[in-house]
């Protein structure tokens, strides 16, 4: 069993690119750099072959014990089951494509070693986090991803504005974490163990449904998965997080590190099910953030950020399904995502690259001919995010999640309008992007034509992303089900209520309808009347404005934490406390000074003292007696 | 004897180095770091060494008659605590020795008289069983400290010295006090006047005046640790200090007060301390918090990592007073980790100084550019300032955190909010030193061969206890487990008596 190396090996290759990475050529670094994650990809599938070859329920290796105090004994211990299987598919392979990717999009960078280090420990921590078997060592890799998104975003430091960027990151996805150690701290204290499986297994067994302990344990692990998952109210650091390179958006800010979050709550999803309150609540922050990101990706110029805001609301439709139990939903639509975003992102940095850093899709246009393998490409990943019917991966994916959200035993219609509500922006969105980019006049100049490094991903990354989608068919037709069948060890499947099986065909029908309305939405706006979209953005400029701000977040958590935080300790930097140790010092120099009056050198003085002292005790002597 | 050993090795090699400096002052250098070197090896061989006698948990004993007829003996014993403290006070202690060996040019000698003495302190108030010889040591510590920082300081080294002084010696004092009263206490309750630590456990006497007394101990060691509002000595001392001044402040001698705690007012005062724990644990978190917003303004390097420390040592009192074992074996961690990174952090700044001769960040900038060595060692020690999982300051923190939780979960969750603050100044270091745009016009060479002798292990360090914290916990393990089995049984009988009123 070599479970073990598939998070040692990208550890091995970042620390040998950290330590001897200056002195290695480029392509010993590619080779070091993407040689380790291709073969953990490799081992993943020997051991995904094994593990359904001889239908374990899992897998289990021990490294060596972390710590051991007091009863509290987490080991490095990796735990392999049908989910964390989904998951390290899809951070080795897409992983493994956005690195050769990597080796052409970073050719020219001089920190060429150090991004693929980065990258490498990225994938360890990734896996590390997916693989663990308790939650210290998911805590572990929980904080590594963290960093190397860090790291990652202000990769180009010299830019002061990335490593804020990089910090705001770090810092707004450590205050999730904050709430996530606590609830550690308070499953520790009910079940006296971190193990997953230990505390899964006895949670229903120690609460009764609807405890309050259950609540309350579920609201911090959420905490901490809004945090790291960019959801509402801690969505704010994800599109600042664009100024890495684009691979780094692909790989960590779209694809897999940011869907830790859904993996969270999909590991722990027996403690949610007895807190069903809470579940609730994470259904209702899907539902609002997939809308509130929708409308504000409607408003962006720059092509990375609507990406940005994409990936907030489709993270916001695996809450949803999360919300409303329906596990395998979640995860399917997070592995259909993980491709056609990081096809999408990829496709969208070829783009930037070869109109010389040129963000603004204002000022792109046309490269439906310079650029027709991108075009191609971005096309159907476009069309998979759009949730076009019957041909992409996407349809199959958010279909289930959008009938789920309405018939499944915890759906309501509530959830299913915002969920439909935002399938019609996303198609509008995602449509205005792609003819604002490909279609229309040549605005800048073609550079750099994207060569095989480039072109070979996304490829692979776009017939994943159709074909991905054929694993999970609906009930009406088809009726396909290997995917979540794979899950069900793991994740319970959903029933559905009663009465809504018959309707099942015309959800989808809805659903395929508003996907297409979106596409002709965003067609008659950026092609057929260019001028509508300027207009509508005029006579609605304050709305405009706070949609592109982000519905003004940003803003208000600067007033409300930033701000008084740095006034704060800018006007108390002499530190207050030392007025109190100085005034000690000055009253004794007063009194120094005031007692060296009396050292005069003065005879007289020296005399009178003396009698006055000699008449006063004289004087309390006879009082005394 | 190897304990008299230690010291001796110290005291002596700290009067022969000064000696010697009078014909080569590079002698003098290489005699300071033998004598570390020798003395750290052998630590190295009792903890290889160290017998698993599960009865009891001293490792080595010495004891010797000084002052008979005062009670008073020259009492020396290691246990797993002792032991890692030395551990560390010599292996920080070749590192103070290395990163002076150029920027320390006048009066070699004596300054290298001053580290070993200061280091003898530092080793004696680890391992010495008897409180009048505990109080000798702790004033050995003192006086060189006051030296390295009033002769070899910055520009405004006298008022931080005499700062350091006063603090230390004010609250030296009320701790004298303290040990003389508990002298006479046991004296006339049992018959024999004695200074023994082991015979002084379990002294009995009225509450309040037990309460009195451990305010006495207490007094010395949260000013040294320092527990806000007692630590505006520390930033001072810190930044003032030259760089092997400052390593052996942060790494060692704050270390020493939190050594006291635990050896000390826990054993000696049980009753008084539980009494005391809630407001402990609250002046813990209002440092941890305190501190953490004050490194965030702070634009001199040195003097940022100083509060960082004021910071991170609240974690300590805050640990220490959870009255658990968990948390304790946090504290225990923290204690070595918190040595190892924030000394690291001072070595850097050092190093930093010597090449642009200031510790201002605004003048700083894009370092990593030109130093990348320098640039990914801080990131390391950065990221183990903010208690990044995978080094030693996570296992310190998080084990602190957990046990604390236990104890008061209020208190605690504020703790954990320090967590993000600590983000925010540590992040702020890395920013402002190594990126952003290469700002100076002087040169900034990357870290010498000597420099990264004295760094490597310093990450190996932290590597380590981060990921294999086992072997360091199962060291003290015994001393905390039976001070925690007897603390149980007191306060259990407490309650019980409590309960009959």
């Amino acid at each position: 069993m070599k479970l073990w190396l598939i998070p040692a090996l990208p550890l091995i290759g970042s620390f040998i690119l950290i330590v001897a990475g200056s002195r290695l050529s480029k392509r010993m670094v590619a080779i070091v750099g993407s040689g380790s994650v291709g073969l953990s990809a490799l081992i993943t599938l020997f051991t995904g072959y094994k593990f359904i070859s001889t239908s374990a329920t899992s897998f289990h290796y021990q490294a060596w014990q972390w710590m051991d105090v007091a009863g509290f004994s987490p080991a490095v211990s990796f735990h392999l089951d049908a989910l964390s299987l989904v998951f390290i598919f899809v951070i080795t392979f897409v992983g493994f494509l956005i690195h050769v990717y990597s080796t052409e999009f970073m050719a020219d960078d001089d920190g060429y070693a150090r991004f693929f280090a980065y990258l490498n420990l990225f994938v360890c921590s990734m896996l590390t986090l997916v693989l663990a078997d308790n939650f210290a060592l998911l805590y572990l890799g929980w904080e590594g991803v963290g960093l190397c998104s860090y790291l990652l975003i202000g990769f180009w430091y010299t830019e002061e504005k990335n490593g804020y960027a990089a910090r705001k990151a770090f810092i707004v996805t450590r205050v999730g974490d904050t709430a996530l150690a606590i609830g550690l701290f308070m499953l520790f204290q009910n079940f006296h163990t971190l193990n997953i499986q230990q505390i899964a297994a006895q949670a229903p067994q120690q609460w009764a449904v609807g405890s309050e302990t259950a609540m309350v344990i579920s609201l911090l692990l959420l905490g901490g998965a809004v945090g790291k998952s960019a959801q509402l109210p801690l969505q704010t650091w994800l599109p600042d997080a664009m100024a890495g390179p684009s691979p780094v958006s692909a790989l960590i800010h779209a694809a897999t590190m940011v869907t830790a979050g859904v993996y969270l709550i999909a590991r722990t999803h027996a403690i949610f099910e007895l807190a069903p309150d809470a579940l609730m609540i994470v259904g209702i922050i899907g539902a609002a953030t997939l809308v509130l990101a929708g409308f504000t990706a409607l408003t962006q110029f720059d092509l990375k950020r609507v990406l940005a805001y994409s990936t907030i609301s489709q993270i916001g439709y695996m809450f949803l399904a999360l919300g409303v139990s329906a596990w395998s939903a979640a995860i399917f639509h997070f592995m259909i995502h993980a491709f056609f975003k990081a096809l999408l992102f990829l496709a969208a940095g070829a783009v930037i690259m070869a109109l010389h850093h040129e963000h603004d899709m204002y000022k792109m246009g046309g490269l439906k001919k310079k650029l027709p393998i991108i075009y191609w490409t971005f096309l159907i990943g476009a069309s998979s995010l759009a949730a076009l019917p019957l041909v992409t991966g996407g349809f199959y994916s958010k279909d289930q999640i959008l009938w789920l959200s309405l018939a499944g035993e915890h759906g309501n219609i509530w959830f299913f309008l915002f969920a439909l509500l935002g399938a019609f922006i996303t198609s509008i969105y995602t449509f205005r992007m792609l003819f604002l980019t490909f279609f229309g006049n040549e605005k800048t100049h073609v550079g750099h034509i994207p060569g095989n490094g480039i072109t070979i991903p996304l490829l692979i990354l776009a017939g994943l992303s159709t074909i991905g989608g054929f694993i999970e068919l609906p009930h009406s037709f088809g009726h396909f089900t290997v995917f979540s069948n794979f899950l069900n060890p793991v994740l319970p499947s959903v029933s559905v209520q009663e009465g809504f099986e018959s309707i099942e065909w015309m959800i989808q029908l809805i659903a395929a309808g508003v996907a297409l309305s979106g596409v002709y939405v965003a067609y008659i706006f950026y092609i057929v009347k260019p001028g509508l979209s300027e207009e509508l953005k005029t006579s609605a400029a304050d709305l405009h404005k706070f949609w592109f701000n982000g519905w003004g977040f940003d803003s208000l958590y600067d007033k409300l934490f930033v701000k008084p935080f740095v006034f704060i300790s800018d006007i108390n930097k002499k530190d207050i406390v030392d007025l109190f140790y100085d005034g000690l010092v000055w009253i004794s120099n007063f009194f120094n000074r005031i007692f060296s009056y009396t050292q005069s050198g003065i005879l007289r003085w020296y005399i009178m003292g003396i009698v006055i002292g000699g008449i006063l005790l004289l004087t309390l002597g006879l009082i005394k007696n | 004897m190897i304990l008299v050993a230690f010291i001796a090795v110290l005291m002596i090699g700290g009067v022969i180095a000064w000696i010697t400096s009078q014909w080569n002052s590079i002698l003098s250098r290489w005699i300071s770091l033998i004598a570390l070197i020798v003395n750290f090896v052998l630590a190295i061989f009792i903890w290889i060494q160290k017998p698993t006698i599960e009865s009891s948990n001293w490792i080595v004993q010495f004891s010797a008659q000084w002052i008979p007829s005062l009670g008073v003996s020259f009492s020396l014993a290691l246990d797993g605590l002792s032991l890692l403290m030395v551990l560390l006070t010599f292996f920080l202690g070749i590192f103070a020795v290395l990163i002076s060996w150029n920027e320390i040019q006048e009066r070699v000698g004596f300054f290298h008289f001053n580290l070993l003495w200061v280091l003898a302190g530092i080793t004696g108030v680890f391992i010495t069983m008897d409180l009048f010889l505990f109080y000798f040591f702790w004033e050995v510590m003192l006086i060189p400290m006051y030296f390295l920082i009033g002769i070899w300081g910055h520009e405004n080294r006298r008022y931080a010295a005499y700062k350091f002084f006063i603090f230390t010696q004010a609250s030296g004092l009320l701790m004298l006090l303290s040990i003389l009263g508990l002298y006479f206490i046991h004296g006339r309750v049992t018959g024999t006047f004695t200074f023994d630590y082991f015979q002084l456990l379990n002294t009995e006497m009225p509450a309040d005046v037990a309460r009195w007394l451990m305010l006495g101990f207490l007094a010395a060691f949260i000013v040294k640790l320092p527990v806000v509002p007692f630590h505006t000595w520390l930033p001072d001392a810190h930044s003032q200090a030259s760089t092997a001044g400052s390593l052996i402040l942060a790494g060692l001698l704050l270390k020493t007060g939190a050594y006291g705690l635990i050896r000390f007012v826990l054993p000696l005062f049980p009753t008084a301390a539980a009494e005391l724990a809630p407001w402990a644990m609250l002046f813990g978190v209002i440092g941890i918090l305190y501190g953490a917003s004050l490194a965030f303004a702070q634009t001199d390097l040195k003097r940022l990592v100083a509060y960082t420390s004021v910071s991170h040592m609240g974690f300590v009192i805050f640990g220490v007073f959870a009255f658990n074992e968990l948390a304790m074996q946090g504290v225990v961690m923290q204690m070595i980790t918190h040595g190892i990174s924030t000394g690291a952090l001072f070595v850097l700044a050092g190093t930093i100084y010597e090449r642009i001769h200031t510790r201002e960040i605004t003048s700083m900038g894009g370092f990593w550019n030109k130093a990348p060595f320098m640039g990914t060692i801080g990131l390391i020690f950065v990221l183990a300032s903010l208690g990044l999982p995978g080094l030693g300051n996570f296992v310190a923190e998080f084990l602190t955190l957990l046990g604390a939780w236990q104890a008061n979960q209020v208190l605690t969750i504020f703790a954990t909010i320090g967590v993000v603050a600590a983000t925010a100044y540590s992040l702020r270091i890395m920013q402002k030193v190594f990126l952003g745009n290469f700002s100076s016009d002087k040169i900034v060479p990357d870290l010498s061969l000597r420099e990264k002798i004295i760094m490597v292990p310093l990450v190996i360090a932290i590597v380590w206890l981060g990921l294999f914290p086992q072997s360091v916990m199962n060291t003290v393990k015994q001393m905390i487990s039976a001070q925690f089995n007897t603390e149980q049984i007191i306060s259990n009988d407490t309650e019980n008596e409590n309960g009959s009123k």
